[in-house]
């Protein structure tokens, strides 16, 4: 059985920039910075649209839902007393290239599958709430 | 790119090496200095003729071993009396410093520009056992535990590592297993293909004495090999080393004086066109490798089928494959039928792939050990292990990921 994620969860050190992405799970929603004028989300957050150059940029809920685009199951103990756990890489599905690397959860090894449909779910600690992604409709 | 470009006028006349090994226990300053008075032997020179001098990646960057002495510190310890100086890790990847160094003299900034990269790590990691620090179990490429704010007692990281150490994503290892699990997807890459980098590099270390690992290895051993990261086992991951890597890059007019056949850079690849990131690049199965290898055709007249040996970096397995294909070896996605038995990227096949092992078996010199190799090999001193046949035109290519650059070498014949 493949754990939820290494044994110990390091933690982003919280600023003005990326604070909403990390509380931003209290209420369960996963929130990307969006162009208020090109209405193009971005990530990592950055003060300005890369695409248009606009300053108008705000946090925005997503649905949750998206696509493993890859994975790799971790064996190796960087972290000691770790079980073998998922690293994905999920596509999220507002935007063909808006990707979020997370912990696969609720799957067993042999079902994993680049592709499969994904949702997020919240794992708190502190101030801070991680993104985890399970299957879709468990 | 013309025959006036300033990298055209500068040519490797030394290449050296310190002792190479596991957990030497010697210095970085010492290692460093043994290199370097041999790379400035090599090219018949003295230390008062080099006024150039460039590193990667500078003081003060990564985990214990990984940085080595800064610029000023090798300066300082051979009193070099320098015209230009440089040091620093961003860029087209480990190989920026030769770049550097071939810009500055091809633009008369110096004549002779001694380069280096040192690497302690695998010293510095055994301290780090013994003290049984935190059980840090981090590898090369990945942060320290000690390295984060304050926070709850557990270590708090901003920068990218954010985006990846609360999910335990914490080693090179992660990141690019993500990329051979794509390239599995996209590609049907198999693991006997993936495994055919890691044995193409332990027969070729067979032939080098100075490498690391040299026992012989077969697909069983490979495939029975422990789990790192899927679908990377022990054998795709280079073996953190102890070493100094040093080169003199030399104005060709004084090159052609120089005792060995100076190796010219003919072209370089340096673009930097996708997102330099580990998770965010536009194509997860190739990254910045592709950008960087196109901008190198782009400058020379030269193509693949023109090279004689290539050098890829192979920091892990996978990554020679993406260099593979992201130079016109063979089409995308075909880089696994193209390594299938070996034959192709063998010592006697049709391009000689890693002769002095690569970095997963000759050991981590970090890009740098690749450039000497393809320097051996242009001059014809590589013994036993000396490719057969015509070998005029060398590939090197260091990084992969969100960072790459290569270069293209030829055998000055005046
Ligand atoms: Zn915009």
């Amino acid at each position: 059985m493949l754990a939820d994620g290494p044994s110990l969860r390091l933690l982003p050190r919280l600023d003005d920039c990326n604070r909403f992405f990390w509380t931003g799970g209290a209420d369960g929603v996963l929130r990307f910075l969006r162009c208020g004028e090109c209405r193009r989300f971005t990530h990592p957050p950055v003060p300005r649209c890369p695409a248009c150059l606009s300053r108008d940029m705000a946090p925005e809920p997503v649905s949750g839902r998206g696509t493993l685009h890859s994975f790799t199951v971790n064996h190796q103990q960087w972290i000691p007393g770790s079980d073998p756990y998922v690293v994905a890489l999920v596509t999220i599905a507002e935007q063909a290239d808006l990707r979020l690397t997370t912990n696969l959860i609720d799957c067993p090894a042999d079902a994993i599958a680049i592709g499969m449909a994904v949702e997020v779910t919240f794992v708190g600690n502190g101030d801070v709430h991680i993104p985890l992604f399970r299957p879709a409709g468990l | 790119m013309s025959d006036t470009s300033p990298l055209r006028r500068a040519a490797i006349t030394g290449i050296g090496h310190s002792q190479i090994g596991r957990r030497l226990r010697r210095g970085d300053l010492d290692l460093t200095v043994e290199a370097c008075l041999a790379a400035i032997a090599d090219a018949g020179l003295d230390r008062d003729d080099i006024d150039g001098l460039a590193t990667y990646p500078g003081t003060g960057i990564g985990m214990g071993g990984f940085s080595g002495p800064g610029s000023p510190e090798l300066q300082d310890a051979l009193r070099l009396q320098l015209s230009w100086h440089d040091g620093g890790a961003e860029g087209p990847a480990q190989m920026r410093a030769v770049i550097a160094a071939a810009m500055a003299v091809g633009c008369g900034l110096a004549r002779h520009a001694l380069v280096y990269r040192t690497v302690t790590e695998a010293t510095a990691q055994a301290g780090r056992a013994s003290a049984g620090i935190g059980g840090s179990g981090l590898g090369s490429g990945g942060p320290s535990l000690g390295g984060g704010g304050s926070g709850g007692g557990v270590p708090r990281f901003g920068g990218f590592l954010q985006w990846f150490l609360p999910f335990g994503a914490v080693s090179a290892a992660n990141w690019i297993g993500l990329v051979a699990q794509r390239r599995i997807h996209e590609f049907g890459l198999t693991r006997t293909q993936l495994a055919q980098i890691a044995l193409n590099g332990r027969r070729n270390a067979t032939h080098n004495p100075g490498a690391v690992y040299r026992e012989p290895l077969c697909l069983d051993d490979y495939l029975a090999a422990r789990m790192i990261s899927t679908p990377l086992c022990l054998y795709d991951c280079d073996a953190p080393c102890d070493g100094s890597t040093a080169f003199v890059v030399s104005a060709v007019e004084t090159a052609r004086d120089a005792p060995h056949a100076p190796c010219r850079i003919e072209a370089v690849g340096t673009a930097l066109r996708g997102r330099p990131s580990w998770d965010q690049f536009d194509d997860m199965t190739t990254m910045a490798a592709r950008d960087a290898a196109a901008s190198m055709w782009e400058r020379t007249d030269l193509g693949p089928s023109d090279v004689d040996v290539a050098q890829l970096y192979d920091g892990f397995s996978v990554l020679a494959l993406v260099w593979l294909e992201a130079l016109g070896f063979c089409g995308r996605g075909e880089s696994g039928s193209f390594v299938e038995d070996g034959t192709r990227i063998a010592r006697e096949g049709t391009l000689p792939l890693n002769t002095a092992g690569g970095q997963l078996s000759g050991g981590r010199l970090h890009g740098f050990g690749l450039l000497h190799e393809a320097c051996v090999q242009l001059r014809g001193e590589a013994g036993e292990r000396q490719v057969p046949g015509r070998c005029e035109v060398a590939v090197v290519s260091n990084g992969g990921g969100p960072l790459a650059g290569s270069m293209l070498l030829v055998r000055d014949t005046g």
